[in-house]
């Protein structure tokens, strides 16, 4: 009792904390947590990489088509536009696909 | 009967107050909402945050549960450097996040089921963004659209890819919020129409209609949490440079 008494630095509490946290991982946290939020991550990734499709191609045409109208060259950057705004969409749901691979790699719970 | 896409006409709800180049400027359902969602979303945190106890109740319990969802969503995504915007980001979670959910109330308006509301907020965390990273790295900022180590003779094509590919992000965080209610809203009314129409058989699309409810919160939820984390990852890239 006494030793609680004593002021407590904060490297104390900070040990603290973490013996609390690993027996709390040890114990509940880690088999209820991952497979209850599991199906709800998998939809939000699936939607992301939709959206992320039609964006870049989006943002590609759209481009071109104004640079067209100021530039006053009809069809010709409409196109480059829309082939970079492919090149772009593929980059972005390749970088998703690799954030995922890296999330997927760590050991669970470390999050 | 009424049109399913009929629950999102902007209604003038006043006289119109004022007119800013020649658009009459009034209060508006969808600005009732917004302001609903301030209102309501700040009571809760208020009265959850001015205890303060030990053993926290339930109002406490749900602030901190909040905090620490955010916080923890900051250090993981961005680091040590992102606690400054933790009430930008907050802020931004929570009002995505109660105009998603007071939406699905009945006689609700989910203002985040306009491209208008969406694209304006993607913009602005896409103008945020972009002027951090400037600030931060100067000049420097620019090798964002320049993956490290690629081969210098594939510069004409890379640099315009990176740069559409940077461009599409304001696009998609609105396009992917913005789609996800409204088709949301659109399936409940077609869904419900359904019921009307069969009579007694109408138990069958109510049934769906329910889990189809149930799956509308957890997509309320889903896609205010997306949106906010893709926030954190945009403002990870302006403040790391890869």
């Amino acid at each position: 009792m006494a030793e609680d008494e004593r002021k407590a630095t904060p490297d104390d509490l900070d040990k603290r904390l973490k013996s609390v946290r690993q027996a709390y991982q040890k114990g509940v946290g880690r088999s209820s947590k991952p497979a209850q939020s599991a199906g709800g991550e998998k939809l939000g990734v699936g939607m992301r990489v939709a959206v992320e499709l039609v964006a870049g191609v989006v943002a590609g045409a759209f481009l071109g088509l104004m640079a067209d109208r100021w530039l006053g060259t009809k069809p010709w950057l409409l196109i480059l536009g829309f082939v970079l705004g492919c090149g772009a969409a593929f980059l972005n749901v390749y970088r998703v696909a690799q954030a995922e691979e890296r999330r997927g790699k760590s050991p669970p719970g470390t999050e | 009967m009424a049109s399913p896409v009929e629950q999102f006409a902007i209604q003038n709800l006043t006289a119109p107050l004022f007119s800013i180049g020649g658009n009459h400027i009034a209060v508006t359902n969808s600005a009732v909402f917004m302001m609903a969602a301030v209102a309501v979303s700040s009571v809760l945190l208020v009265a959850g945050a001015s205890r303060g106890a030990m053993i926290p109740g339930r109002f406490q319990a749900m602030s901190e549960l909040f905090y620490e969802f955010i916080a923890n969503m900051i250090r993981d995504n961005v680091g040590n450097a992102g606690k400054k915007f933790f009430p930008f980001i907050f802020t931004l979670f929570i009002f995505t996040l109660f105009g998603n959910l007071l939406g699905l109330l009945p006689y609700g308006f989910t203002f985040t089921s306009h491209i208008a509301v969406t694209f304006f907020m993607a913009l602005v965390v896409f103008l945020a963004v972009t002027l951090i990273g400037i600030f931060k790295h100067g000049l420097h900022f620019f090798s964002l659209f320049f993956p490290h180590g690629a081969p210098l003779f594939t510069a004409p094509i890379l640099i315009p890819i990176e740069i559409v590919s940077y461009l599409s992000r304001p696009i998609s965080l609105s396009v992917r919020l913005f789609a996800n209610m409204t088709v949301g809203h659109v399936l409940l009314k077609v869904l419900a129409g359904f019921v009307v129409a069969l009579g007694i058989f109408g138990v069958v699309p109510l049934v769906v209609l329910v889990a189809i409810t149930a799956l509308e919160v957890l997509i309320a939820l889903l896609q205010a949490y997306i949106f906010t984390i893709l926030c954190c990852i945009y403002l990870n890239d302006a403040l790391h440079l890869h």
